[in-house]
């Protein structure tokens, strides 16, 4: 479905993906590990159109996206929850979902879109007209990747969703996530949180300082010893 | 205001600070029927005894509500019953106080300038002075209330109807009497007194209320504003000094409106907008009927104020397309820059090096008054038995242009589009991942603002007769965005009453001609550490200034996990 080639990115002059080649199947989680700085963030914002790339390509669903400007990105069916979660703070949980359909002009099924993420996540439908910014951490989560959902990607990107959330929290947004893959969605997952993020995946690829390092299934990532000295501690 | 004062001692003394209260409001309103000036030169004659002046009529508002404030809570809280909730009876009381002792600061030292010296403030003006103070000291020691809760009394429809009309009416008069105010010194004491009223009004909880009320009777408020703003004329007697600053006002108002979408909505900062009012009034001019227009076509203006328009809003594209994919900083020295350009480009288009379009800084004079539909608007004539001159009729024009405007914004806002600027001011890179065509919508709104400039200005072209360069300076953009921002960004109510301040205090304090801009620079700066979202707050942005309250949000956070079994109960077996 996916399939990065070679692909270069850069901040100026300073590289910070140094050409990486992956692929995403169809219907898989597929994981992107890494510290600070490895590139992850980097990837996922040239795959959403956000930066240039300096060399190689991207192919989706036959078709290449490398140049495509990012809102026609969105209308391929690729969606991405950004790193920080980047939420519109002043304005509603509703407007917020809304924008994330923006591309979309199926007003109907924006509507039962729109109550799909309120099923799954009941207490943004409880506060629909509140600001975005009064919810918390978790919560904000949850509206970030309801939002990615909103235009009804094929692909959903989503950027260390785990971030600053309790463990509970955690476990609650990882669920979603399989849910989403049950319902058809592939997904990209960038994590910090490795164990989490590699016992949901079916494949998993490392990153250091712009390179991709090895990739293999999730489970045996799992039970790598680089992975586990590194990112699982070492036990 | 805060004055630190332990609950304690305000427990102790809150039965003699009550009664000093009403004894300094008491004073005040006795006062009044005092002298408080010994010539009758100064403000509008307070020489009089038992006969207060009209300015004294107004301040004498302010104690009154003091008084009952103070006063009436003294029945006991049973008899007051609901009520004793509603308002923040010693919160406003305080309010009240400060607000007189404003009125009568600003009105004493009125009379020692105008007349050379307090030696000329007569008994009265001591005695509300003295009694202000009173009341303030004493205000100061009474516990504070709780937040009002007006607002969540039912009352009936017919009441907030009525509460609306009578207050559009009570604008319109207090407009009207504003205006008619010639003498600086007049005039600040009533702008003194009228803001200590929307002080009060608004630390009482009634503002709470009537934004209800207003919310509840959308249609009713928007219509009452029109037929107040529509009935202004006719409180003017023919006078053409008031209708031309209220034309003016509505000009500058329509140009703000235009601005609110670039800088308001969607986050722009643009500090060249006058060069697009300028755009449409040169349009206007080369094309209209003057002597000394450059372009020997001349449409009828229905088809000028649509060239006007589109000419601006290409001006808007080129300055737009090469420089809105750079945002922030970049953006305002541009645009800034942009202004100066047409300025000085204006000024040389005077045929010495290339064409003679405007004829160089002495611009085009002589431009004819509108003829719309037959009408010839510099034709005075008589409506109800009043005098309505020919500024009135461009009054009225402008006001149909700014409901006009008005719908389109209001449209714009609560549309797809508008989602997508509001979008991009907040979070332009989040914008563009949600799929936003950012530079598109910013270009729009560009061109949109543009044109809406350019509309006025053609008006703006008639209206003055004459179109110069020098009329397009820089302090005009800076001006209209004060007026966006003091008003309030992304708010319609708030750029109109911005614009009207901004262009009326220039005209009423010719008094103060060189230090104008200075307190205009003391209004915003103290506007912008005490209300920085303006006098009208956007609700998408009320959370911006109120920061706090989004820390509180994280710190809610560990509640979330016992929240968490709550929106997930079926689940289970998932284990990481």
């Amino acid at each position: 479905m996916l399939e990065v080639k070679d692909m270069v990115v850069a901040y100026g002059r300073v590289n910070a993906v140094k050409g990486i080649s992956f692929s995403v199947e169809k219907g898989q989680i597929v994981t992107m590990l890494g510290t600070n700085g490895a590139g992850k963030s980097t990837t996922l914002r040239a795959l959403s159109g956000l930066l240039p790339l300096v060399s190689g390509e991207i192919w989706f669903e036959g078709q290449r996206l490398d140049g495509v400007p990012a809102h026609k990105i969105v209308e391929r069916g690729i969606a991405q929850s950004p790193e920080g979660r980047r939420l519109f703070r002043q304005m509603s949980v509703e407007d917020n979902l809304k924008l994330g359909a923006f591309s979309r002009k199926d007003a109907s099924g924006v509507k039962s879109d729109m109550d799909r993420v309120y099923d799954l996540f009941p207490v943004l439908g409880e506060r629909r007209s509140e600001a975005a910014g009064l919810f918390s951490g978790g919560e904000q989560q949850m509206l970030a990747i309801g939002r990615a959902m909103m235009s009804r990607p094929t692909l959903l990107m989503l950027d260390e969703p785990s971030m600053g959330l309790s463990p509970i929290m955690t476990q609650t947004i990882m669920r979603t996530i399989r849910e989403l893959q049950a319902d058809g969605v592939t997904i990209l997952l960038v994590e910090q949180n490795a164990q989490a993020a590699l016992s949901l995946a079916d494949r998993g690829y490392v990153l250091e300082v712009g390179h991709i390092m090895f990739s293999d299934t999730g489970r045996n990532l799992l039970g790598d010893d680089r992975v586990r000295r590194t990112y699982l501690g070492a036990d | 205001m805060r004055v630190v004062i332990p609950d304690e001692t305000k427990v102790r003394f809150r039965y003699p600070a009550r009664a000093v209260g009403i004894a300094g409001a008491v004073a005040m309103i006795v006062s009044i029927l005092l002298p408080w000036s010994y010539g009758s030169d100064a403000l509008d004659d307070m020489t009089f005894y038992g006969a207060p002046s009209p300015l004294q009529l107004f301040f004498v508002i302010l104690p009154v509500l003091a008084l009952l404030l103070l006063a009436v809570p003294l029945v006991g809280k049973q008899r007051l019953g609901r009520w004793a909730k509603a308002l923040a009876w010693n919160t406003s009381a305080k309010t009240a106080s400060l607000a007189a002792l404003g009125v009568v600061v600003v009105a004493l030292a009125a009379i020692a300038i105008e007349l050379g010296g307090l030696i000329n403030v007569e008994p009265g003006g001591w005695v509300a002075l003295v009694g202000a103070v009173l009341a303030v000291a004493a205000t100061l020691f009474l516990p504070d209330s709780p937040e009002p809760t007006l607002d969540r009394l039912k009352s009936p429809r017919w009441l907030q109807i009525t509460v609306i009309a009578v207050l559009m009416a009570v604008l319109l008069f207090t407009a009207a009497y504003a205006l008619s105010l010639d003498d600086a010194g007049d005039f600040l004491v009533f702008a003194a007194f009228a803001v200590g009223i929307v002080l009060v009004l608004r630390q009482v909880g009634a503002f709470a209320w009537l934004g209800l009320a207003a919310a509840n009777n959308n249609r009713v408020l928007v219509l009452s504003a029109f037929v107040v703003a529509f009935a202004f004329p006719f409180t003017q007697n023919g006078s053409d000094a008031n209708m031309s600053i209220a034309s003016q006002v509505l000009i500058f108002a329509a140009t703000a409106l235009g601005l609110n979408i670039v800088v308001g909505l969607v986050g722009l900062l643009d500090l060249g907008y006058i060069a697009f009012l300028g755009a449409g009034a040169f349009t206007a001019a080369v094309l209209s009927e003057s002597a000394f227009a450059t372009i020997d076509f001349h449409p009828p203006f229905i088809v000028t104020v649509l060239i006007a328009g589109t000419v601006a809003s290409l001006l808007g594209l080129l300055i737009g397309a090469p420089t809105l994919r750079v945002s922030g900083d970049y953006l305002a020295i541009v645009t800034l820059a942009f202004g100066e350009i047409f300025r000085i480009t204006m000024n040389n288009l005077d045929g010495s090096d290339g064409p003679n379009l405007t004829n160089g800084s002495s611009g085009i004079p002589g431009i004819p008054d509108l003829n719309l539909f037959g009408f010839d608007f510099g034709d005075p004539h008589v409506i109800l038995g009043v005098d309505i001159g020919r500024f009135a009729n461009y009054y009225w024009l402008m006001l149909v242009v700014i409901a006009m405007i008005i719908v389109v914004f209001m449209n714009l806002n609560y549309s797809r589009i508008g989602r997508g600027w509001v979008a991009i001011r907040e979070d332009e890179l989040a914008a563009e991942a949600m799929g936003v065509n950012t530079f598109a919508l910013k270009l729009l709104a560009f061109a949109g603002g543009a044109f809406l400039a350019g509309v006025a200005g053609a008006v703006k072209a008639h209206h003055d007769v004459s179109v110069t360069p020098e009329q397009y300076v820089f302090l005009e953009s800076a001006f209209l965005l004060a007026a966006v921002v003091l008003g309030g960004m992304g708010t319609v109510t708030g750029v109109l009453i911005g614009a009207t301040i901004l262009k009326l205090l220039p005209e009423k304090l010719r008094f103060f001609s060189d230090y104008r801009l200075l307190l205009f620079g003391l209004l915003m700066v103290f506007m912008m550490r005490f209300r920085p979202e303006g006098i009208i707050a956007d609700e998408r942005r009320q959370l911006e200034f109120h920061a706090e309250d989004e820390e509180l949000a994280t710190d809610v956070e560990e509640d979330l996990i016992t929240h968490h079994a709550h929106f997930n109960p079926e689940r289970k077996g998932f284990e990481l």
